[in-house]
């Protein structure tokens, strides 16, 4: 399989295969609309489901206990407020978590007490926590501006690099379709939304720029010259390039994902509720859907950009008009040729040291 | 070599230092408790980074005389502190910390050498010296414990009296606090402020010892009250508060200046009230310049303890004061310092407060621990499958950036006092695709080079080039983002933000100095470089088949023979430059082309490009 795997990979290397990525845009601009619609449904209903960061409250834990009758904990806590209704989950294998809403110190105390007397266990294996209401806001705030400035930076370390804004235009715009995703599946699973996750989804940040900034560079490297030739059009040099990056994509991606899997299959099943596991499903659907965009949203984004230039859209429309047999000066002005259903779409890299015979020979034309 | 040095490093450091073999651990996976401050300004107005770390100052001075130990204070996120002390920590040094410092100016009443007074009457003895961190609450409790009725009456105008006085009744009796007047004439006045109780505290004071000398909680304001000067150079019985610390404006120190301007060569800490505090300050001035030593003093008290008692020579009226003294440099900055802090018009409100019991987090870094190995387990089974034995570089890539980062954090966390936290585990865990994707971008450039016909050596440096190109700029991206998100976020996004830039940059440095040399070696052995089926870099598997120009008229062809040039040349697709029409083989091809128009296109358009001139001279037809 390794084999035809190295073999689909030099194909895409080559273009003898060759995925029509950049060229079928619409259907993946469709497909994500789609997607972003339905996480923004989601974030309306059922909406966010915010840990006591975001809440505010008490929270005690209850650790080594030998059953995790979740009924006890609760009856525990309404003896001292009655009026309470305590969210209980058990976290990690012999740990109870109790949330409630801000109690006073006395009554802190109490449950401590409580709990300590029910589960039978020493005063060191009940722990207390407060989180004023203030906490999570804050939190989010310092991630919004977080947010900002990041963004802020990487389109100037972008647009300097690439020396070309639309590059970092398209990356931003396929950041922001992860990160809406992202949330959208969170909520979705329902989650508590802790500090975690919010770390989660500011690394997706990272990650997805990062993934896209290795396709573009290839997307760079390929169309550097693209209007000094005539052979491709701009929009089937980058879509080279993403075929080129796609082995690339897939294998990192793979990498990437395995370990952030494994946190995530550790956290969800044996540690429950905590850090791990909300940062981990974060990540995994983040990294997932960042791959995703890099390949399907961004390179196709950047090339939508691309062909409102009129240097670019000229160029296509020569190349366009040249390959049906348009006379090039026609197509000069720069306005859309029709492009015959006949005519191929051309995807090879050029290969030095290919000879292609007598063909290749000039010839008098005896017409 | 960096290795070594980073390990020689941390080996000396256990050998002769306290560091440790592996880092620290943050509360969340060693247990403790963690409380977040807000500061609240009280008037209108910014808290600044200044007040910020002033207060963390004083914080810190007061856990660490609570006797906890390793607390770590920080700010973070620009305005918030944040509290963290390992273990259980008792109700006491939580109130510590969540109270804010205060300062206030207190007229001396007594002066006395450190050391406990040398009656040997049982009240001395029987009354310990002042526990742990602090003055104030036994004062406190002698205040609730009334005096027994023989006491109230007691004159207790001097020490001697007060001490017999209190010697008399048995010595479970506490000394009285009744004040011996109905009221006092001045914030000065001794007899009505110093009540045995004061009194047998103060006797039975001892400032040498550092455990009195810690500070604690302020006395109540319009009481006496006992307390040490901060180094253990006496003690004295104070009056009332008379001036808040807020009262302060600034202080700052530098070189005296005289009457007529010229410096004097001395150190001074000059002092400026607010107008609120100015009349207070000309009152209390006017007041003690009239006394005789020590009742001429007055106070700055910070936390219980005397910071500075200077006496008053004049009657200073526009709240504009200059401690002059013994002081040097260093010690009128800090001094400067203090009482600028005594301004700081900051309380603190507690964002939350968190406990963490010491089993669960272990059992998260366990299993996140376990997590991770198992992660890294499954990239080197992948990257072995998918790279053959290009796949062991990977590994060892991953296996050194692994014990550098090891290195890093065990050196900061005893260098620093960094210390690894749950979300710092989930960073690192992350790191391991971020860190092993720089090496599949740069084998996979490697084996685009190879599939345009270079030999290996060449491969791995044209490769390389553009590799670099590309590591770098996403390496830049994700520092950009991992500092953005270090200097911004609270808590644990910076112990994640911490990893996650600290491994970007361990990326950088394996890949450079690491595997890049180690490719050009493996690029100079037979394995590699005769593309040996299992080296992942077999050029007949990248679709580099058939012939290839050696140079100096020489073709390989590895596998088979070159084929036949009777080769029918493959379908071309028709793209043709500046033609006016199609010749006839083009039309064919493009009926073809059309027919097969399910079926992936075929590549190598045939024309005389301006960027294909044949460089290696393959045989013609011989494109597969």
């Amino acid at each position: 399989m390794a084999s035809g795997f190295a073999q689909w990979g030099n194909d895409l290397y080559t273009g003898r295969r060759s995925y029509d990525i950049v060229g079928r845009r619409r259907v993946w601009y469709a497909i994500s609309a789609v997607l972003v619609l339905i996480s923004a449904v989601l974030l309306v209903k059922p909406g966010l489901n915010p840990g006591i960061e975001f809440r505010g409250g008490s929270e005690f834990v209850v650790s080594g206990v030998s059953t995790t009758d979740q009924q006890l904990a609760i009856d525990t806590v309404q003896a001292v407020a009655p009026s309470e209704s305590p969210r209980v989950s058990t976290v990690g294998g012999s740990s109870l978590r109790i949330q409630t809403a801000e109690l006073t110190n006395d009554q802190v105390e109490q449950v401590k007490t409580g709990l300590m007397t029910a589960f039978d266990v020493t005063q060191d294996e009940v722990t207390s926590a407060f989180v004023g209401p203030s906490w999570g806001k804050d939190v989010s705030q310092k991630a919004i501006t977080g947010l900002i400035v990041f963004l802020v930076f990487v389109s100037i370390v972008m647009t300097v690099y690439f020396r070309n804004w639309r590059m970092a235009a398209a990356a931003l715009l396929a950041l922001f379709h992860d990160l809406i995703i992202t949330v959208g599946i969170y909520a979705a699973i329902g989650w508590e939304v802790t500090p975690a996750t919010v770390i989660g989804f500011l690394t997706i940040l990272g990650y997805s720029i990062y993934d896209t900034v290795v396709v573009f560079d290839k997307v760079r490297e390929n169309t550097s010259d693209a209007l000094d030739q005539s052979r491709f059009t701009y929009a089937e040099k980058a879509n080279l390039a993403v075929n080129q990056t796609l082995v690339r994509s897939i294998n990192t991606s793979v990498v990437a994902l395995l370990p952030v899997a494994s946190i995530l299959v550790v956290g969800a099943f044996i540690l429950g509720a905590g850090t791990l596991r909300d940062i981990a499903l974060a990540l995994f659907v983040g990294m997932f859907v960042g791959t995703f965009s890099s390949i399907f949203i961004a390179t196709p984004l950047e090339v939508t950009l691309r062909e409102r230039e009129k240097p670019v859209r000229q160029h296509t429309a020569k190349v366009l008009a040249v390959r049906s047999g348009v006379t090039a000066t026609d197509a000069q002005d720069g306005a859309p040729v029709a492009v015959g259903a006949g005519t191929p779409r051309a995807t090879a890299a050029l290969r030095p040291g290919g000879h292609l015979g007598q063909s290749a020979q000039p010839k008098r034309k005896k017409r | 070599m960096v290795v070594v040095a980073l390990f020689a490093t941390i080996l000396a450091g256990t050998r002769w230092g306290d560091a440790a073999l592996t880092p620290n651990l943050a509360l969340d996976l060693e247990g403790g408790t963690q409380i977040v401050l807000q500061p609240v300004p009280e008037v209108a107005g910014q808290v600044t980074s200044d007040t910020i770390n002033q207060a963390i100052a004083v914080i810190r001075q007061r856990v660490d005389a609570s006797g906890v130990a390793e607390a770590e204070i920080t700010s973070q996120g620009g305005d918030k502190i944040v509290v963290a002390l390992p273990g259980r920590p008792d109700e006491a040094t939580l109130d510590l910390v969540r109270t804010s410092a205060q300062m206030e100016f207190r007229p001396v009443l007594v002066e006395g050498s450190p050391t406990p007074a040398t009656a040997t009457d049982p009240s001395a003895e029987a009354t310990p010296p002042a526990d742990g961190a602090t003055a104030a609450p036994a004062d406190g409790t002698a205040d609730d414990a009334a005096a027994p009725a023989d006491d109230a009456a007691a004159p207790a105008d001097d020490a001697a009296a007060a001490a017999d006085d209190a010697a008399a009744p048995a010595a479970d009796a506490a000394p009285s606090d009744e004040p011996a007047k109905a009221a006092p004439d001045s914030p000065s006045d001794i007899a009505y402020y110093v009540t045995p109780a004061v009194q047998a505290q103060f006797d039975a004071l001892d400032c040498t010892l550092p455990a009195n000398r810690t500070g604690g909680a302020p006395g109540p304001a319009d009481k006496a009250f006992v307390a040490c000067e901060q180094e253990g150079q006496a003690k004295y019985i104070l009056g009332p508060v008379e001036i808040p610390g807020a009262d302060i404006k600034s202080a700052s120190s530098g070189m005296g200046m005289s009457q007529s301007g010229v410096s004097t060569g001395q150190w001074v800490v000059n002092l400026e009230f607010t107008s609120a505090g100015t009349p207070k300050f000309t009152e209390v001035t006017t007041r003690l310049a009239g006394q005789t030593r020590p009742l001429n003093q007055f106070a700055v008290v910070l936390d219980a303890l005397v910071i500075s008692a200077p006496s008053v020579s004049n009657v200073i009226p526009d709240g504009k004061a200059e401690i002059s003294g013994t002081f040097t440099r260093q010690t009128a900055a800090t001094l400067a310092n203090q009482l600028n802090f005594g301004a700081l018009p900051v309380s603190f409100e507690v964002q939350s407060e968190q406990q963490i019991s010491a089993t669960l987090g272990s059992e998260q870094l366990e299993k996140g621990l376990l997590a991770g190995i198992f992660g890294l387990l499954l990239v080197v089974v992948y990257s072995l499958f998918q790279y053959r034995t290009l796949g062991l570089v990977t590994v060892a890539s991953l296996l050194v950036a692994a014990v550098v980062t090891y290195g890093v954090i065990t050196l900061l966390s005893w260098l620093q006092g960094y210390r690894l936290s749950l979300p710092g585990v989930a960073g690192l865990i992350v790191a391991i695709g971020i860190t092993a994707d720089s090496f599949i971008v740069y084998f996979e450039r490697i084996r685009d080079e190879l599939r345009d016909g270079r030999t290996l050596g060449a491969a791995v440096d044209k490769g390389w080039d553009r590799a670099r190109r590309t590591i770098l700029a996403s390496d830049a991206v994700n520092f950009t983002a991992a500092i953005v998100l270090y200097l911004l976020a609270v808590g644990g996004v910076r112990g994640f933000a911490f990893t996650l830039g600290l491994t970007t940059l361990v990326d950088l440095v394996v890949v450079f100095l690491f595997t890049h040399p180690l490719m050009t070696l493996l690029a100079r052995t037979r394995f590699f470089a005769d593309g040996h089926p299992a080296s992942g870099l077999d050029p007949r598997r990248l679709g580099v088949d058939g012939a290839r120009y050696v140079g100096r008229g020489r073709v390989t062809t590895p596998g088979q023979r070159a084929k036949g040039t009777a080769d029918a040349p493959t379908p071309r697709e028709p793209v043709s430059v500046g033609a006016t029409g199609m010749t006839i083989a083009e039309r064919r091809a493009a009926a073809r082309a059309a027919e097969a128009a399910s079926a992936p296109p075929q590549d190598d358009p045939p024309t005389a490009g301006t960027t294909d001139a044949p460089v290696d001279g393959r045989p013609e037809g011989s494109d597969r």
